[in-house]
């Protein structure tokens, strides 16, 4: 471990073991990683553009506070001294939080959000704040304001969304962990195009303190990483309750780390998976369905009794999604009316306060943040709430029903995350209704709040981009993922000679 | 299936306060006809003795004691503010009256 | 805004229409923190000094709920008769306003804490005719922000140049509690809205909640009225907001009682809006249409979760009930041996606790009255603060009283004792000390005043001797005179009818 690139390519895992042994020092790790980005990351408009902002200086003064902590003889956190890609959507005391917007932008939070805090007292290393769909309303990362992120696979394809810098950060080796949130699939879908690991835990499971909402109800952060116990090591570190959040669970945290390892021996006998039968078939591109049946036939190789399982009210995920999600979004961004930080426009002293309000909202909003709060604005107003906000929370129970009885039947539920591999960037920008078609099977879990995740599941036959494993678990059970991620991760590794990642072109020095 | 028109988007825009381009107005109209289409299947489905659920988990009476906590520094928080005088937000005239 | 035609009087205005009343009260809870987060609720901190990023609005920043200020709504609502809900939610009431940080207000919506509940209220007096008001709801919320106008002409909202926002108020817990209509004869109407207003204040301060000091603003109520034909349904009703004093409800309702009195008989309609109360003139006028009015999107508060008292623990707080103050009040009018009148004087003027607590220092209940409502009642008037504020302490009033009993002081003396106190010059001891206010009652030096007194006036002397003792008072005045209100009146009528009777 002392070769610059075999500190990027290394899992978060080994590089905290070294650090720990004193092999490599917490510095040069960091300093390896804001290499890579300055010479892959680029610009909005070259390059891989994971990072809105990159924090050199707040790194390296981290690193070497876990550095003079091992030479103290401290005890060192599991994951002390490695660094990290924070989305930009928590808020940091310490750098800028923009949420993707031009209404946010050059905003210096006076507080850490409780998961960056987190972060940091477990000696995580914050490289900087990573590229996100405004307000993390998108699946392609093309609706934020300082221009998209783009698919290390293939820089033309976009990476994902909302947590698109995340991801591509993580697929780019610009840094081994990354923190995502996940409204409707905004880990999962990323992760899946990427070719990387993401887990939406249960909702409650992780604090939403310093989360700027996108829709309350459904937002989750959760970890992203290369593999499946970097990330369970991750999401150790930021789960668990947190008096701030009334929503947070104050119960214990599953032993996710343990379910990694137990996993990675590759034996899933008396694990009963079911496959959503709603889930698939038309619309799905047929070298996903593919990875995906060759997924559910590695389970059943590796000991699982696999069934099929049909959840009729999935179908209506979608509908009752895109009623409730802006419903809330419009509450949340109403708060951005250039009163008290934040973008201000056209306060010429003749202008009044409402007019400012409408002037700043009008410019500082993009076109799906606006759509959204239209949307929301609509189903909430009154003649409409029953109908349309009424009806999509009774659509709601009914899903948080179908899981009820699946789980009833067996301990996890499997379907592909996304219906498509990465699209060239710019194809369903201005087609909502395509676009939302992209978290189809990752909205049920955000409706019922129970834990899901995105695991690489090979690539698709027909254009060679990642393809994702969707497992959904229930409530508080989340370590069922990591369990089945780890033995799928293993049984791939053997069969690939590697990771999905390393099958990933070369992207060195496309920054330049 | 619901037929949005312009002045009804036009009345939403006022109500979420965002002032729009006419063309900016048009083309939401189209898009969110287009939309509340598609969403409105959601009609379709649950009966009226579904109960509604409107947070994820069943959680009840989460509470913090009536105990004080640190407040933010002032100059703090009026650092971000796009204008501030005598230790308070600026802000334009304010027209309307309170609710 | 002037009236430019002539109202009917409030006499006229009933002979034809019936008023149904409303009333919505907003009540600060007394809570040492907000109701959603930790800041203090402290009264008069520097501008933006009690703020957090929750109480700001800021992005990513969560609510909590404050356990007290349930507790609070919950003994309101069961000292208000009502049923306390299994289950309810916080609800989000969206609308833009600067002084608001999130855009919307966490309040409650169709589903309040407390609900169906009533209170008693009588007018005293000679009628002891009981209300009884019904209560539609009491729910929590929260209060917004301060702005204050800058650059029009008396910091109004009108012809300002731009305004200042502080926020040290927003988030402070709030309750709210909503009257179903309120149908009483005409003739009583904006009495008993007084009435309903003075009785649920009392109640507030005996639960110690909430000081409710309506001159803080932690009591603060709008008004509903409408007018109909007798047998006629429910009229437009106007809404007249911050009528922040109790004899301000009842001008306010019997001033719109007599200008929709004026609209209605001349042809005209009444416009459902809100109405702005002018102390100054006695007078309402127009401000928010309803039909204006924005469409508010409640839904339920998704940050918040739904709060489910348990039996037992309403029971707990239902045990934690003080006396209801209508109880309190008979009891203690017995006690005080004040007739209803009496007794309605000093509720009116807030003074039942101060009073209360004076005789508990040991002074008489006609002494502790006289002062309150007297001497102490004009300072603060003048001043414009509250009775509590005037700067003397129901310990002092005794004292007072003690210093007069025991003969030290006189009326007249002790008046100068409280104006001290109440000018700051210290305890009532220190003001006799330092004003030397002593009665003279020795017999050498009031002799001299009184022989002075019998030389300086032959002629009533001369009239005493022959019997009439009602010309006594002419000698005293002249005496009292000469020794600058510090005579012993009693002793000098004493030692006059020794010399010229004796
Ligand atoms: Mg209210
Ligand atoms: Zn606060």
């Amino acid at each position: 471990m002392t070769g610059m690139s075999s500190l990027t390519r290394a899992r978060a895992s080994e590089l905290a073991t070294a650090i720990k042994n004193g092999e490599v020092s917490a510095v040069e790790v960091t300093q390896a990683h804001l290499d890579r980005i300055a010479e892959v990351d680029g610009t909005a408009e070259a390059g891989v553009h994971a990072f809105l902002h990159v924090d050199a200086d707040g790194a390296l003064a981290a690193a070497a506070v876990v550095d003079q902590k091992r030479a103290a003889g401290e005890e060192l956190s599991p994951l002390a001294g490695v660094p990290l890609a924070l989305k930009d959507v928590i808020t940091t005391a310490d750098m800028p939080t923009t949420a993707g917007s031009k209404i946010l932008e050059g905003w210096r939070p006076p507080y850490d959000a409780t998961v960056a805090q987190r972060l940091r007292e477990a000696g995580i290393v914050i490289l900087g704040k990573t590229n996100l769909d405004e307000f993390a309303m998108g699946s392609s990362t093309e609706n934020s304001a300082f221009g998209p992120t783009r698919n290390p696979w293939d820089l033309t394809r976009i990476p994902g969304g909302s947590g698109g810098g995340s991801a591509a950060a993580l697929a780019a080796y610009e840094a081994p962990l990354a923190i995502g949130t996940d409204t409707g699939g905004s880990i999962r879908q990323p992760a899946a195009v990427t070719g990387t690991v993401g887990v939406k835990p249960t909702y409650g499971g992780v604090s939403r303190y310093g989360l700027i909402a996108c829709a309350s109800s459904l937002d989750q952060a959760g970890p992203c990483a290369r593999t499946v116990l970097d990330a369970a090591l991750l999401h150790t570190v930021i789960a668990g309750h947190d008096p701030l959040d009334s929503t947070s669970i104050a119960q214990a945290v599953p032993d996710v780390v343990a379910a990694a390892r137990r996993g990675a021996d590759g034996d899933l006998t008396g694990l009963r998976v079911g496959v959503v039968k709603e889930l698939g078939g038309e619309g799905y591109q047929a070298g996903v369905e593919a990875r995906f049946n060759d997924a559910v036939a590695l389970l059943s190789k590796l000991g699982a009794e696999v069934v099929e399982v049909s959840c009729p009210h999935f179908t209506y995920g979608l509908a009752a999604y895109y009623l409730i999600l802006p419903s809330e979004v419009s509450s949340n961004l109403a708060r951005f009316d250039a009163m008290r930080y934040g973008l201000r426009v056209g306060d010429d002293g003749t202008r009044s306060a409402e007019e400012v309000m409408n002037l700043t909202r009008g410019q500082g909003f993009g076109a799906e943040a606006k759509r959204r709060i239209m949307l929301g604005t609509y189903a909430l107003s009154s003649g409409y709430y029953d109908a349309y906000y009424g009806q999509a929370q009774k659509v709601r129970t009914l899903i948080a029903r179908d899981f009820e009885a699946a789980f009833a039947q067996v301990d996890v539920l499997v379907s592909p995350t996304t219906p498509t591999t990465a699209f060239p960037i710019g194809e369903k920008v201005d087609d909502p209704l395509a676009m939302y078609m992209n978290d189809l099977c990752t909205i049920p879990s955000n409706l019922a709040g129970n834990a899901s995740a995105s695991f690489p599941a090979g690539l698709a036959d027909e254009d060679g981009l990642p393809v994702g494993l969707h497992v959904m678990a229930p409530v508080m059970a989340d370590d069922r993922l990591y369990l089945v991620g780890a033995a799928v991760e293993s049984a791939y590794a053997a069969q690939w000679g590697g990771t999905l990642l390393e099958q990933a072109p070369a992207l060195e020095g496309t920054a330049q | 299936m619901p037929s949005i028109s312009r002045e009804e988007v036009a009345h939403l825009a006022h109500l979420a306060r965002l002032d729009l381009a006419p063309d900016e107005l048009d083309h939401l109209a189209g898009q969110l006809d287009q939309i509340l289409g598609a969403v409105a299947q959601v009609t379709e489905v649950a009966a009226d003795d579904i109960p509604p659920t409107s947070h994820a988990l069943p959680l009840t009476n989460v509470f913090r004691e009536d105990e004080p906590r640190a407040c933010l520094p002032a100059e703090a928080v009026l650092a971000a503010a796009p204008a501030a005088e005598d230790g308070r937000f600026r802000v334009p005239q304010i027209l309307g009256e309170e609710q | 805004m002037t009236v430019t035609t002539a109202l009917p009087s409030f006499d006229e205005a009933i002979a034809t229409y019936e008023p149904v009343m409303g009333m919505e009260v907003h009540v600060e809870l007394g809570t040492t923190t907000k109701m959603f987060c930790g800041c203090s609720t402290a009264f008069g901190g520097e501008p933006n000094s009690q703020v957090c990023p929750v109480c700001l609005g800021l992005p990513g920043s969560l609510p909590v709920v404050n356990r007290t200020a349930v507790e609070s709504a919950i003994r309101i609502g069961l000292a208000l008769n009502c049923s306390i809900a299994e289950w309810c939610r916080f609800a989000r009431k969206n609308y833009f306003y600067p002084d608001m940080p999130k855009n919307f207000q966490t309040s409650q919506y169709d589903e309040p804490i407390a609900y169906d509940g009533w209170l008693d209220v009588s007018l005293g007096g000679e009628t002891s005719e009981t209300f009884r008001i019904g209560i539609e709801r009491a729910h929590m919320e929260e209060d917004t922000g301060k702005s204050l106008h800058v650059g029009g002409a008396t910091g109004r909202i009108h012809g300002a140049s731009h305004s200042l926002l502080d926020y040290n108020r927003s988030g402070i817990p709030l309750i709210e509690i909503v009257t179903k209509p309120i149908e009483v004869p005409a003739a009583v109407a904006p009495a008993v809205a007084k009435a309903y207003v003075t009785e649920l204040r009392e109640l507030i301060r005996a639960l110690g909640v909430s000081e409710a000091r309506m001159e803080l603003g932690q009591l603060r109520c709008d008004a509903n009225v409408s007018l109909r034909l007798p047998g006629d349904p429910y009229g437009t009703r106007t809404e007249t907001k911050n009528v922040n004093s109790l004899r301000s409800v009842e001008r306010a309702v019997t001033y719109e009682i007599r200008r929709q009195a004026a609209v209605l008989s001349s042809g005209g309609t009444i416009v459902q809006e809100t109405r702005h109360w002018h102390e100054d003139t006695g007078e309402t006028t127009a401000g928010r249409r309803k039909e204006e009015a924005e469409d508010y999107r409640y839904f339920p508060e998704p940050d918040l979760v739904p709060i489910a008292p348990s039996r037992e623990w309403v029971e707990e707080l239902r045990a934690t009930l003080p006396e209801p103050p209508s109880v309190r009040r008979a009891r203690l009018q017995e006690a005080w041996g004040f007739t209803d009148l009496e007794m309605r004087d000093v509720v009116n003027a807030g003074a039942l606790s101060l009073v209360f607590d004076t005789v508990a220092e040991g002074a008489s209940a006609g002494g502790a009255k006289k002062w309150w409502l007297g001497e102490v009642a004009r300072v603060a008037n003048e001043r414009g603060v509250a009775l509590e504020d005037a700067g003397i302490t129901p310990g002092d009033v005794a004292r007072v009283e003690a210093l007069i009993a025991e003969g030290s002081l006189n009326d007249k003396l002790a008046r100068q004792v409280v104006e001290g106190v109440l000018a700051g010059e210290g305890t009532p001891d220190e003001v006799v000390a330092a004003r030397g206010l002593v009665l003279v009652n020795d017999d050498a030096a009031l002799g001299t005043a009184v022989d002075d007194a019998i030389a300086a006036q032959p002629d009533v002397a001369e009239k005493i001797r022959g019997g009439n003792l009602g010309a006594v008072g002419a000698l005293i005045g002249a005496i009292m005179k000469s020794t600058k209100g510090q005579a012993d009146a009693k002793r000098a009528r004493e030692l006059i009818l020794e010399r010229l009777q004796g």
